[in-house]
């Protein structure tokens, strides 16, 4: 895990939106996209430079789902549960990569940080259910057959 | 502005900011739980809702009122609706009233009987969650907690400090500190504010009143007691007592009925942190000292400071300890000496949750052991008095003991209200000590509930000008503007809670127009005693004379960080 931060960046993030309150939501995003997770230390130290009490952002980060306060994989793995992909059989498709990647709904992420499984409810692509994306990156129409030769392949590609 | 009707009463609009004030001038006393005239509007609990013309439903304290407006306020689908959001809140509320330290005085108990309800038809299904004891003033039980909100607004908008807030959402939304933190982990100040405008059992002070009962009931104690300032006027509110009414003779007796051997008056001790205080001042203005002075009083705002200035800590704040820890120095003195061979202890009777952590603090204990033992609400002393069945409504006033008798000066009295602490010290800085001088001092504008007030005085051969505020979010615009270089003042006084000790969250709930009536009733004790300045007052000679001995720096000041 990462331990020491790169505070420098958050400061040209604080600085390019103007430190202003109206624009938390936006920089927590960036913290976000370089962080993959909100870290503490770094919610700690935007409450202090924004003047925000942390219970604040803290707040904030807890109301939106896609803000996420525990460290996650290097592939962030999405499998849509939205009615039409549901219909379509997701729901083993999911069982299926937990299983493969020994995850459960509480602990979404593998021990070695390299996967996190998370369901969605509608990625917005219902033609091609059911949906699967991994770090945003849409696999359409999968089987769990498929799912695990994906995992396998990611991980091939990884260790080269 | 125009009338509006409230249940076909014809009634005038006065500039209010929602029709739940008209509603109320009408003298129907609408039910809501995240209400607070001095709290922004939050609209959250629903229970205001009255019937406009057309029949819709709107929530009186979001609505502006408008000339020639229509409402009703007590229609069956208003009485319905109302049922039912008492019944939905207590369907995921723990329902051990009996047991609940705010049985008597909780909102939603005493709405769920005004409006009958009889059953809750659904079941609590919600996981139960763990109670926050670490504090040490406040207790926190997520469970009672019915998401009013108005912890979360007396801390931002009055504190500036944000401790607790919303999080998460939907059914698992609840009101914590930031990451589930023990409010001990926090930069709580322990002001208690969140206590006093909690409805329910959710926030409440924490009660240390059995520890009293064991240390009465213990021969081998001697248990000495000393009462702020604050209590005398807010104790009666407890017992049907007129709003403001001195009672301090009637708590005397109360607490010697109880067992307690012998009681004292803060106020004495005020007058000492008014030489203390003055002294210091005059030697900053001789000596080229540190500018400007803060006051060092409240329990709170040093706790504030030192976590978010701690750049005026030893330095701009005075050195003198509050007025409590004071005569605590002074009873232990006086304990030794007496030859006395039972155990002290000393404890005070405060306005205030804060003095339960000052209490603890380390600066504050001479080994291992604290200087006071405990300090209690008034509102613990109130569950006292009814728990020993005094009727204290009816009590014959009783006079302070000795060597203390005396009690105190009119300027130790007033420390118990916003601008008082500065007034006292100006009285004894200041060049005129006539008793035209006194009452020109009434009117320079120290007094009166405004947040944040100024005012110059003529003293030293010189001007010095005076900044006094209540609320630390208010504390904090003077001390930036003072940094900033934007406003210049000599002397600071801070009180944390809204009006000053007065309306502190150890006593009885109170809000404006009977907080008023509690300052008007300090004012009123000032006038009619017949000493006006601290060092005039003989018990203070008595003290330094015979107790203090010339160890008024050890004994009186304090320097914060031990």
């Amino acid at each position: 895990m990462e331990q020491n931060f790169d505070f420098k960046a958050v400061d040209s993030i604080l600085e390019f939106y103007g430190n202003e309150q109206k624009n938390l939501i936006t920089i927590l995003q960036c913290v976000q996209a370089d962080h993959r997770y909100l870290p503490r230390e770094i919610l700690e130290y935007i409450a202090e430079k924004m003047g925000i009490s942390l219970a604040k952002i803290y707040s904030v980060a807890t109301f939106y789902e896609n803000f996420s306060l525990d460290p996650k994989g290097k592939y962030v793995i999405k499998i849509c549960d939205g009615t039409a992909c549901h219909v379509r059989k997701s729901i083993p498709i999911l069982e299926k990569v937990r299983e493969t990647l020994g995850v459960t709904a509480e602990k979404p992420t593998t021990s070695d940080m390299m996967f996190t499984v998370e369901t969605v409810s509608c990625l917005g692509a219902c033609g091609l259910a059911p949906v699967m994306t991994i770090n945003d990156k849409v696999y359409p129409a999968m089987t769990p057959e498929k799912a695990v030769e994906l995992l396998n392949a990611v991980r091939e590609e990884d260790n080269e | 502005m125009g009338y509006m009707y409230v249940d076909g009463m014809k009634v005038k609009i006065e500039g209010e900011k929602n029709i739940l004030e008209v509603i109320r001038k009408a003298g129907i006393e609408m039910p809501t739980f995240c209400y607070y005239s001095e709290l922004s509007t939050y609209g959250a609990c629903r229970m205001c809702v009255v019937e406009n013309e057309r029949g819709g439903i709107d929530a009186a304290c979001s609505t502006l009122p408008r000339d020639g407006m229509k409402i009703k306020t007590n229609t069956p689908a208003l009485q319905k609706h109302r049922k039912m959001i008492l019944e939905l809140l207590l369907s995921t509320h723990c329902r051990d009233c009996t047991t609940c330290s705010k049985n008597g005085s909780c909102r939603l108990q005493e709405l769920a009987l005004r409006f009958g309800v009889k059953q809750v038809r659904f079941e609590n299904n919600r996981p139960e969650k763990e109670k926050d004891t670490s504090s040490k003033s406040i207790v926190r039980d997520p469970n009672k907690c019915i998401l009013c909100g108005d912890c979360v607004r007396v801390c931002q908008e009055k504190q500036g400090l944000g401790i607790i807030d919303f999080a998460h959402r939907g059914s698992k939304l609840q009101v914590m500190p930031a990451f589930d933190m023990k409010l001990c982990d926090t930069d709580c100040v322990n002001c208690g504010q969140c206590a006093a405008v909690c409805p329910t059992g959710a926030i409440t002070v924490k009660d240390e009143t059995e520890k009293m009962w064991d240390y009465l009931a213990d021969p081998t104690k001697r248990v000495v007691v000393q009462i702020a300032p604050a209590v005398r006027v807010a104790l009666g509110d407890e017992f049907g007592v007129e709003h403001g009414e001195n009672v301090l003779g009637k708590t005397v007796k109360a607490l010697k009925m109880m067992g307690v051997d012998s009681v004292f008056d803060t106020v004495l001790s005020a007058d000492l942190t008014v030489l203390e205080e003055a002294n210091e001042f005059v030697e900053r203005v001789k000596n080229g000292g540190t500018f400007p002075m803060y006051t060092s009083c409240c329990p709170a705002w040093i706790k504030y400071a030192e976590n978010k200035h701690p750049e005026l800590i030893n330095n701009n704040i005075s050195s003198c300890k509050s007025p409590m820890q004071m005569f605590g120095s002074v009873i232990k003195k006086w304990h030794e000496d007496s030859g006395d061979e039972r155990e002290l202890v000393s404890v005070a009777i405060m306005p205030c949750t804060a003095k339960k952590y000052e209490v603890s603090r380390p600066e504050f204990t001479e080994n291992g052991k604290r200087i006071i033992e405990l300090s209690l609400t008034t509102q613990e002393l109130a569950t006292m008095i009814r728990g020993a069945g005094i009727q204290f409504d009816e009590l014959e006033s009783e006079y302070l003991d000795a060597p203390f008798d005396m009690g105190g000066s009119g300027a130790g009295v007033i420390f118990g209200v916003t601008g008082g602490v500065a007034e006292a010290v100006i009285r004894q800085c200041s060049d005129d000590k006539s008793s035209g001088a006194i009452k020109e001092i009434k009117f320079i504008g120290v007094r009166g509930k405004e947040e944040i007030k100024e005012a110059t005085i003529q003293a030293l051969g010189r001007e010095f000008k005076i900044c006094v505020v209540h609320g630390l979010a208010n504390a904090e615009k003077i001390i930036q503007a003072t940094q900033s270089g934007e406003a210049y003042y000599d002397l600071i006084e801070v009180m944390a809670c809204p009006e000053g000790c007065i309306g502190g969250a150890g006593q009885p709930f109170a809000i404006s127009p009977e907080r008023d009536k509690r300052a008007k009733g300090l004012y009123h004790t000032d006038e009619r005693i017949q000493i006006k300045f601290s060092d005039k007052n003989p018990s203070v000679g008595y003290i330094y004379d015979e107790i203090v001995k010339g160890n008024s720096h050890e004994m009186f000041h304090v320097h914060y960080g031990k």
